[in-house]
Order: structure tokens, then sequence, then C-alpha cells
């Protein structure tokens, strides 16, 4: 297992370093940062000392060299649309992105499991039939149309839930929180649904293929002719084993959710990591760019690590497997 | 709590709540942008240190039809020709209770046009700023200025007491890597004061009960509420979370007109939109020898290719005002003459084409930015189908603005679209200077494409620093006068201003698309 997490680590920061390098020399074509920080009639002068105070005219290789050196001990920069520390403004907006992907995932989960078990169960029932067809739209509708529909429907027609922000925020000193509010809770509603529903109908699918693979194989008919009771024989036999390849699809489907996030928060404008990001793209914030997608990608790399050492807790046989191998 | 003391609370509670019910107007007001902090003198943002003239204020400002009045100054005067004297209103509180006075303003002007200050920009040419007396600075120039009363309306004024407590006498270094004080937090004299931002999310004001004007407004609190997707804010308009937005989508007009209580309030606005031409000795366009538009009568004749009313009516939905010359009508420096447009002619333009050389017509490379204007990119795809007719091909490239402007400032393409509000300036100067004027130095800075006329140069000279206001216009009209002619650029129109508010809002629209909620009332 040590060794494991070894491997897993370095695999990880290599991982980290090749994101770093492609986010920084793929933000040198996004245009000229200094456009945006100095008026349009600023003369050319005033450009060339900007640019010079900046530490824009050092060579790409000390631009790159300096990056990876203060990134390494958490250093992002300060960005330029907000001037404030990039790793304070990623801290800030950490806890309205985690909230968001937190429930969304629940709600897929919550929903897409037991969905997934019904359909599997019952092949033939009208309601399945139905799901199924209401999935292939979750599945194929682009999830911007989704919010843009749902904001239609529950904010212009109905006036329920609001159509954009967060509502009103407690904050807790490390963490503002939009669950103990009323307003927070409703703001949370129709994001969370848009994030989800995607995530929810794969779920659902994936559980129906798969259990229906399970209950087809030799041990469920051994066990179903010795007369153990189809209620243990489906959530106790099959579910386990229909489970597990679940669990690394949404492994990496939550990391999903954190970067898909990015269109839901434009969409509702929910002040998190994705907005913040796609509002850098507009500006040419380079530090706030590079910043976020090293960021993702690291949650990216723990949450992958974290599933495979689940992964090994849930599957007996992989341990099994891979004792004897250690020895070699 | 006793009961007797809980009796007290309750009613006191009740009594206000009613008081507050009786008067409170909110305006909740949605963007599509937030600001970028709330440190006017860290960016140039027109935007962000609009609505931070709020809480800031300037010696004087911009009244509803942008003419000069006197704000924290009452009046001013020339006592040579570079030294301007202001005398300072009486009176005046910060809303931390600190008195206004000369102090104040040096330490802010002085912030302003400190080395580091992104808006230095804004009051070039000052050499220094001194205290007469508690009341009174000079303002010391390197030249004569009439623009300069133009230039402070945006240079608004902090506490120097305040600033030298928080460590913030110079404006906020990029470079240090920490957040300054004043990025989120601010003390002005302004209508409203600042009480709580969270970034992208809210930012809230609060009215100034102790404010030295009188106020025009019912307003309480100002609620900005940043939404940056278009359909996201129509959506919230029209659900009611909101009071107003600014800009409403042009293409939404109608569905927010068809809406109980509501409206959308549209005008031809500043920014005039244009055409920047390459006039080097080389085309950019791999298919083209030489540049055919170095030559007058070609940039003519394109001019009689473009309908003027076909992109109004069409493109910008009637909205629109379209543009002979390089300035909006509201612009010092305009002219009826100037502004009048050439007929749409196509034989006319295909004549002058094969006279100056190119029956055959010939290619340029057009470039566009596609989120900077109202339906920038839709705009050149027009235009590139409208030179078409005439046998010019343009190959059109339509690009973000961050690299559209670094394209076009490093004169990489034919022909580029640019707009210009002219502001902070709102003089015609400010087009003179950067646009007409040939490169150099200060002068130019956005003339890449090389245009050069030496009495150009004279005029624009002579009047930045022509202190009588007549013999100046007459020098800026017969500047811009001599640019059309050769068509020195390609103007298109004034692009259009569209907010829209519930009917019970009455607000001022501003030509500078800058919207003044010390002017508005909810009734």
């Amino acid at each position: 297992m040590f060794a494991f997490l070894i491997r897993r680590i370095i695999q990880a920061a290599l991982v980290m370093l090749v994101v770093a390098s492609i986010a920084f020399l793929m933000f040198r074509f996004l245009g000229d940062p200094i456009s945006n920080l100095l008026p349009e009639d600023a003369t050319v002068q005033d450009r060339a000392e900007m640019r010079e105070k900046m530490g824009l005219n050092d060579p790409v290789l000390v631009q790159y060299g300096r990056f990876i050196v203060d990134a390494a001990q958490g250093d992002f920069g300060q960005s330029y649309r907000n001037n404030r520390p990039v790793s304070d403004l990623l801290a800030e907006r950490f806890p309205a992105t985690a909230e968001l992907v937190l429930v969304a995932a629940s709600l897929a989960l919550a929903l897409g499991i037991p969905l997934g078990i019904y359909t599997a169960l019952n092949p033939r029932g009208w309601l399945s039939q139905g799901l199924q067809v209401v999935s292939l739209l979750g599945i194929s509708v682009p999830t911007f149309v989704t919010g843009i529909l749902l904001i239609l429907v529950f904010s212009v027609t109905l006036g329920w839930l609001p159509s954009f922000g967060r509502g009103t925020v407690v904050d807790l000193g490390w963490w503002t929180t939009g669950f103990l509010t009323t307003s927070g809770l409703k703001a949370l509603i129709l994001p969370a649904i848009m994030l989800a529903l995607f995530q929810m109908t794969l779920i659902m699918r994936l559980v129906r293929a798969e259990m229906l693979e399970v209950l087809r194989a030799d041990y469920i008919k051994f066990a179903k002719a010795r007369g153990i009771p189809s209620r243990m024989l489906h959530f106790k036999y099959a579910l386990k084993n229909t489970l597990i390849p679940v669990m690394t699809i949404f492994g990496l489907q939550l990391g999903g959710l954190i970067a898909f996030a990015i269109i839901t928060e434009t969409v509702f404008q929910w002040p998190g990591m994705g907005f913040l990001f796609i509002q850098a793209v507009n500006f040419t914030d380079v530090p706030v760019m590079a910043a976020y997608l090293v960021l993702v990608s690291f949650i990216f790399v723990v949450i992958n690590t974290l599933v495979d050492l689940l992964y090994n807790v849930a599957d007996p046989r992989l341990r099994a497997e891979r004792t004897p191998a250690r020895g070699v | 709590m006793t009961p007797r003391n809980f009796l007290f609370t309750a009613t006191s509670a009740l009594a206000i709540a009613c008081a507050g019910g009786a008067q409170a107007e909110t305006f909740r007001l949605g963007t599509n942008g937030d600001l970028y902090g709330l440190d006017p003198h860290s960016m140039t943002d027109s935007f962000t240190v609009s609505f931070l003239n709020h809480v800031y204020e300037a010696l004087v400002r911009y009244d509803a039809d942008l003419k000069i009045e006197p704000a924290l100054a009452t009046s001013w005067e020339q006592i040579d020709e570079t030294t301007v004297r202001y005398t300072l209103r009486e009176g005046i509180k910060f809303h931390d209770g600190q008195d206004f006075s000369a102090e104040d303003v040096v330490a802010s002007v002085k912030r302003a046009a400190h080395e580091d200050s992104p808006i230095r920009g804004n009051i070039a040419g000052l050499v220094d700023a001194k205290m007469v007396d508690e009341m009174t600075v000079d303002l010391m120039l390197d030249g004569p200025n009439p623009l300069l009363n133009n230039f402070l309306t945006n240079v608004l004024i902090f506490d120097s007491g305040w600033l030298e407590e928080h460590d913030a006498l110079d404006p906020i270094d990029a470079q240090k890597g920490e957040e300054g004080y004043t990025t989120s937090n601010a003390n002005g004299t302004g209508p409203f004061r600042f009480e709580s931002r969270t970034p992208d999310a809210q930012t809230v004001l609060t009215v100034n009960e102790s404010w030295w004007d009188e106020p025009q407004h019912n307003l309480t609190r100002i609620e900005l509420n940043p939404i940056n997707s278009d359909a996201t804010r129509v959506a919230a308009m029209l659900s009611g979370e909101l009071d107003m937005i600014f800009p409403s989508p042009l293409q939404d007009a109608k569905r927010i007109e068809s809406t109980d209580g509501m409206h959308v309030l549209e005008a031809p606005g500043l920014r005039a939109i244009m055409m920047g031409i390459n006039m080097s000795d080389k085309s950019n366009n791999p298919n083209q020898d030489g540049n055919p538009l170095q030559k007058v009568e070609v940039r003519q004749a394109l001019v009689h290719a473009i309908s003027y009313d076909l992109l109004r009516d069409k493109i910008m939905r009637g909205k629109s005002r379209n543009l002979g010359g390089l300035v909006a009508p509201q612009v010092p420096g305009f002219d009826e003459g100037v502004d009048a447009i050439p007929a749409y002619d196509l034989e006319k333009a295909k004549q002058m084409l094969a006279d100056a050389g190119y029956p055959e017509g010939f290619s340029l490379n057009m470039n566009c930015p596609n989120d900077r204007y109202v339906n920038d990119a839709a705009i050149c795809q027009a235009l590139a189908a409208m030179f078409a007719r005439v046998g010019v091909k343009a190959d059109l490239t339509a690009e973000t603005k961050a690299i559209h402007f670094e394209r076009a400032r490093a004169n990489e393409t034919d022909m580029f679209m640019l707009g210009w509000a002219t502001l902070p300036m709102l003089d015609g100067y400010s087009v003179l200077s950067a646009m007409l004027h040939t490169p150099g130095g200060q002068m130019g800075t956005w003339n890449p494409g090389g245009y050069s006329n030496a009495e150009v140069d004279r005029l624009t000279q002579a009047v930045a620093t022509e202190l009588d206001a007549e013999k100046r216009h007459e020098m800026m009209v017969e500047a811009f006068r001599i640019a059309d002619e050769e068509v020195a650029w390609l103007p298109l129109h004034a692009q259009p201003l569209s907010w829209a508010a519930r009917d019970a809002v009455k607000i001022p629209q501003t030509a500078d698309d800058k919207p003044r909620l010390w002017l508005a009332r909810i009734e």
C-alpha cells in the first residue's frame, strides 16, 4: 500500500508539472494582459513600462521557471484584474464550488442509483421505459440549455426560485456557506439540478446496465435456486457487485463535476472557482488561469488516487492478486 | 430579557421596521460584469470608476447632459497659463467623519499621478499640486490644458488621513503580491456609503444622509448584482429580482418591452464604431501586391460601397446612429458638415476603383473583435459582404478582444474595428491625438495604420493648448474635415446604449453609458 501511494504521488507531481507547462504555454496565445490593464489611449511608453514592471519582457523560460518555483511554494502571484493574491481569491471561491458540487453529486447518487436499480429490476414496466427516454434527454441536451430552461420555468414563469447568485451566505471565517439560510438553500436548487442532471442520468443508465449484467451471472442463478429471498439477492449480492464499476466512474465524474461547474456557474452567476476562471480568461488574467488549472488537476489526481484505494478495499480479489506480486 | 424589556425592544424594532418600510427604496442594479475593486485609482475600467463615483467624488462632475458642474470644488480660475486654482466646498465630511480639505485633494491628485498609478494618463501633464490654504488648491501643469476639468471628473478624492492610516498613500503595486487596503474598503464623500462586497456576487451601498448636495434621488440602498450571462440577466429582470439592468441585450428588447411594468431605455451613445485602415506600403493580405488602401480614391470608393442604413436597420436593429465623422454629436468637435454621409452608390464605387487602377478589385485582411462592441462580428461580416459587391475581397477574422487589439496595434491587418467613446476626456482632442496624429511619442497611440497629414498634426498640437473654446472648436472641425476627406478612418455609427428598467424607476439615460443613481428615483 505504501509503495502504491509513493508511486501515485510521484505520478501526480509529474501530471501537475505537465499541466502547469501546458497551461503556461497556452496562455501565451490568449492575448496581451496589458491591453486590459491600461486605458485604451495609453502611450507606447506606458505600455512598455508596464510590461517591464510585470516581468512580461523576460524570456519565456525565465517566466516559466519563476512561475513553477513560486507555485511550488503555494504562491500563484497577484491577479491582474482583482489586484489581490490569487491564492486568496481561490480560497474565497472554493466553498461556493464545493457546496454546489457536493449537492449535485449527492443528488445524482441519491436519485441515480435507486432509479437504475428500479429500471433494472422492472425492465419492461412503463415507468422504466419512460425513465429511459427521459434519461436519454438528460444525457443529450447541453447543460446550459437545461439551465436556461430551468430559469425560464422556475424563476421567470413561476417566480419560485432565484435566477442568479448564491443568496445570503453565512461566513464562518474559513468557509462561507449557503446551507444555513433559506435564500441560500433556494439559490442552490436550480444550479444543483442543472449540474446533477447529466451525472444522474449517467449513473442511472450505468447502474441499470451493470445490474442487468450481474443478474444474469451464475452465482445469482445459483442463489436463486437455493431459495434466497429476492430482496436479499438483489440488494445484498447483486448490488454490491454492480456498484464497483459505478464507483470508479463516479470518482472520475466527480472531478468532471468540478470542471463542468464552470458552465453552471456562468449561467447562474455562481461566485465559485469556475466563474473566476471564465472571468480570468476574458481578462487574460494569466496567474488566475494557471492557478485554477493546477488546482483542478490536483483535485482530479487526489480523487482518482482515493478511488483506486477504495477499489482495493471494496474488491478483495484485487488485494489477493497483488499480494504475491509484491514479493518479486 | 425581562418582559418589560422585551416589550420595549419589540416596539422599537417595529417602529424601525415601519419607518424603513415607508421610505426604504432599494435599487437593485444588474450589470454585465463586476467592479474590479474598490480603489478608483487602481484601474481604468470605466464602469468600475463610474460606480465608485457614488462613493467617491471628484472636484468637478458631469451633469445628466454631460456638462461640467462643480462638485467638491465650488469654483476655479486660471491663474496663469499653467496654473489653475480650485476653491473647495466648505463643510464636507468623509463617510468616516473626517473633514474634507485641501490636504485630501493634494494627496489624492498626487496618488493618481504617481508613477505606479495605472490612471496617471488621466492627468497627464500634471507637474505638482499645492495647498494654498485649508480650502484652496493650485494644480500646476506642464502647459496650458483646456481639458483639465474633463480629466478631473475621473480623479476621485480620498481622505488623506485615512490613506495614511492604512498605508495606502501610494497606489496599489500590482507586483507586491499583497492586497491593498483600498481594494476592499472605501471612504469617500459621495451620496452613498460603501457597506459590503462579495466579488462577483454583490456590492451594497447605503445612502449617506449627510451628503453635501441636495439629493435628487429617493434611494436608501443600492445593490449591485453582476450577472455576466446575458440570458440570465434578462431572466432576472423579467422575474422581478432587479430594478434595472445595464446593458440590456439588443435582441431581448422586444421581450422586455412586452412585459408589463418594464421598459427599455435606448439612445445612441458616445462610442463611435469605426474601421482603422492600414496605410503602409504593404498589404497584409498574402494575395495582394502593394497596398491599394494607400490611395485616397480607393478609400473614398469603399465609403460609397457601404450601405449605412442597411447596417443600422438590419444589424443594429435601428438603434444606432450613422456617423459620417469620427465623433458622436455630444462630443465637442462634432460638425454637421463632416457628419454627412456620402451616398451609397455601387456603380460610382466600382468606377472609382477602376480609375484608381483596380478594375478587378483587390484583397485585404479585415479583423474584428467578437466580444467587445455591440454586434461587432456581425457588422464586419456585413461590411465584407458589401465590399464584395464592388470586387473587394475582405478576408475576415473575428476573435477575442485581447488578441484583436494586440493585432490591430501591431498593424498586422489592413482594416480593423475600433470603438472610441473619447472618455474620460469627452472631447474631440481624444480622437485627434490618439488616432489621427502621426504616431510618435505621446501622440498617435491608436494610429497603427500610420495615417499622417502635416496639417492635421499642426491643428492637433494647437488644439492641445488652446484655451479659447471657440477657436479650439474651429480647429478641431477643420482637422476632422481633412481626415474625413482623406478617409483616414472609416466611421460607421454611434453604438446604441441599451438599459432596461421597471416602470417605477426614473433615471436619466446619459450618453456616456454610466448610470448615475444619485439622479434616480423609485416611485
